[in-house]
């Protein structure tokens, strides 16, 4: 049974990893962590998540504009302090400067979007200014009923006439790092992930896939891991809200014989 | 004590810095050769490719600086790679300290299929992704710079070349294959992994550095 990455050849982690919305310097979402002297602060949920055994942080500032770009970069300082593994920042990121002042303050990858398709010159500069490692390209795609995965831009908001599969490829080509692939059908029905797309995208690319988008039971992580071969998968609300918990997943996903860091 | 990180260009001196900090250790961020000489501990990191981080090194005389070092030096990620002989990565001569190749991940054989690692162990998902990113575990481990860390934890990794395993290895992993997630000669340390961003294994590397 194909399980990812067997143990004989690697012990390769596949990757939990929480995701923070940002607005205003502050977690949007809500969240149930009581005992956080302020749950509302990115810092306090990032370090807990990190104890907790979350693989890597993503944080999306929802409303970085010019103006707030400056309080962005001191969030990520102030994360970069405090936490002690890897986390992508991303929000309104549309030039190589922005992402120098994001690595800068210490994020050790970016996250870019809308400004990548209008602009696909964007990932190979960063490629080339900081390397692929740092470039994770998302993409919100949403399957039609032509049966194909579109391309949508502006958080959701505006369809493109292209394919998510062709998208990915050729941002591979120009120097992406990881795709960080969110089902716009799944997103926030807590139904499972998009196990197709998904697979369809993390066997065809040489990079790897954060798979986004209808994590609601400790299953559907296996499925994503398991059936559609993902080497990541995100989530917010069901993390946030601590209707599953971190430790209690991972060790799910290993009773399921899936290679994670316990 | 008088921790120097080696100033030059690469992309993690930022985060190896705030590490320290986390480990309450003041460090000095320097491509000073008396600073770095004078130093009790030299961290040189790195992030990007090796032949323009060589270049880098050599333009500011640091090449030599370095291999003249005497006080322990941990080398991490590419500033490990550079510890050794040569990289494939741009065919670059290193700085020849630890006499080992650093080689690429082997690419799979059909064409189209670049960027994957083969692997022929039978079962249904057979590739491995180059570069190799995320947690993976150590074992193996022979040096006080593993103390108190147990055979098995998770380390983060991001890479595409790697220590080829030799006498030198004082940790081992795999992806694929069996190679040098660590190194040592002498007072020179290398990890190829991000002991900075490593969680509580990473600090704990990096503490037992410090006490070397």
């Amino acid at each position: 049974m194909p399980t990812g990455n067997p143990q004989s050849i690697s012990n390769l982690a596949k990757r939990i990893i929480p995701c923070l919305d940002i607005k205003d310097g502050r977690t949007v979402k809500g969240t149930n962590f009581v005992e956080l002297r302020d749950a509302g602060d990115p810092v306090e949920l990032a370090a807990r998540y990190a104890v907790e055994g979350a693989d890597e942080l993503v944080f999306l500032d929802i409303t970085a504009t010019v103006e707030k770009r400056k309080t962005l970069a001191e969030l990520v300082k102030r994360i970069a302090h405090r936490i002690n593994i890897p986390f992508t920042v991303g929000g309104g990121i549309r030039s190589v400067e922005d992402v120098s002042v994001l690595l800068g303050s210490g994020a050790d990858k970016v996250s870019i979007n809308t400004a990548a398709f209008q602009n696909p010159e964007l990932i190979s500069g960063i490629a080339k200014a900081a390397g692929s490692q740092c470039v994770v390209l998302a993409i919100d795609t949403r399957l039609e009923e032509d049966g194909q995965w579109y391309v949508y831009l502006n958080g959701g908001r505006t369809k493109t006439d292209a394919l998510c599969f062709e998208w990915a490829k050729k941002a591979v080509e120009l120097g992406a790092g990881e795709i960080l692939l969110t089902s716009m059908n799944h997103d926030g029905t807590k139904a499972g992930f998009a196990l197709d797309i998904t697979q369809q995208l993390s066997d065809a690319l040489p990079i790897p896939v954060i798979a986004s988008g209808g994590g609601g039971t400790k299953e559907h992580f296996v499925d994503v891991f398991q059936s559609a071969h993902a080497d990541a998968a995100l989530a917010a609300s069901i993390f946030h809200f601590k209707e599953i918990a971190i430790p209690d997943l991972k060790q799910h996903l290993k009773e399921a014989g899936i290679p994670v860091r316990i | 004590m008088n921790i120097a990180i080696v100033q030059y260009n690469a992309g993690n001196i930022q985060s190896v810095l705030y590490a320290l900090e986390r480990l309450g250790a003041d460090a000095k961020v320097t491509a000073n050769a008396d600073e770095l000489r004078s130093a009790d501990k030299v961290i040189f990191p790195g992030v990007g490719e090796a032949g323009s981080a060589m270049d880098s090194l050599r333009e500011g005389g640091l090449d030599s600086v370095i291999k003249s070092l005497k006080q322990p030096v941990l080398g991490i990620c590419v500033g490990m790679q550079l510890l050794c002989a040569h990289s494939e990565e741009g065919n670059t001569e290193c700085l020849g300290i630890v006499p080992v190749a650093v080689r690429r991940f082997p690419a799979a054989l059909n064409s189209h299929d670049e960027g994957f690692m083969q692997v022929a162990n039978g079962a249904g998902n057979s590739v491995l992704k180059v570069p190799q990113v995320g947690w993976n575990t150590i074992q193996d481990l022979s040096s006080p710079l593993f103390q108190h860390i147990p055979s098995g934890s998770f380390i983060y990794n991001v890479h595409s070349f790697y220590a080829e395993d030799s006498d030198y290895t004082i940790a081992r992993c795999n992806y694929g294959l069996t190679y040098a997630a660590a190194v040592q000669k002498d007072n020179f340390y290398g990890v190829q992994f991000h002991t900075e961003k490593s969680a509580a294994t990473g600090d704990q590397i990096l503490k037992n550095f410090l006490a070397l």
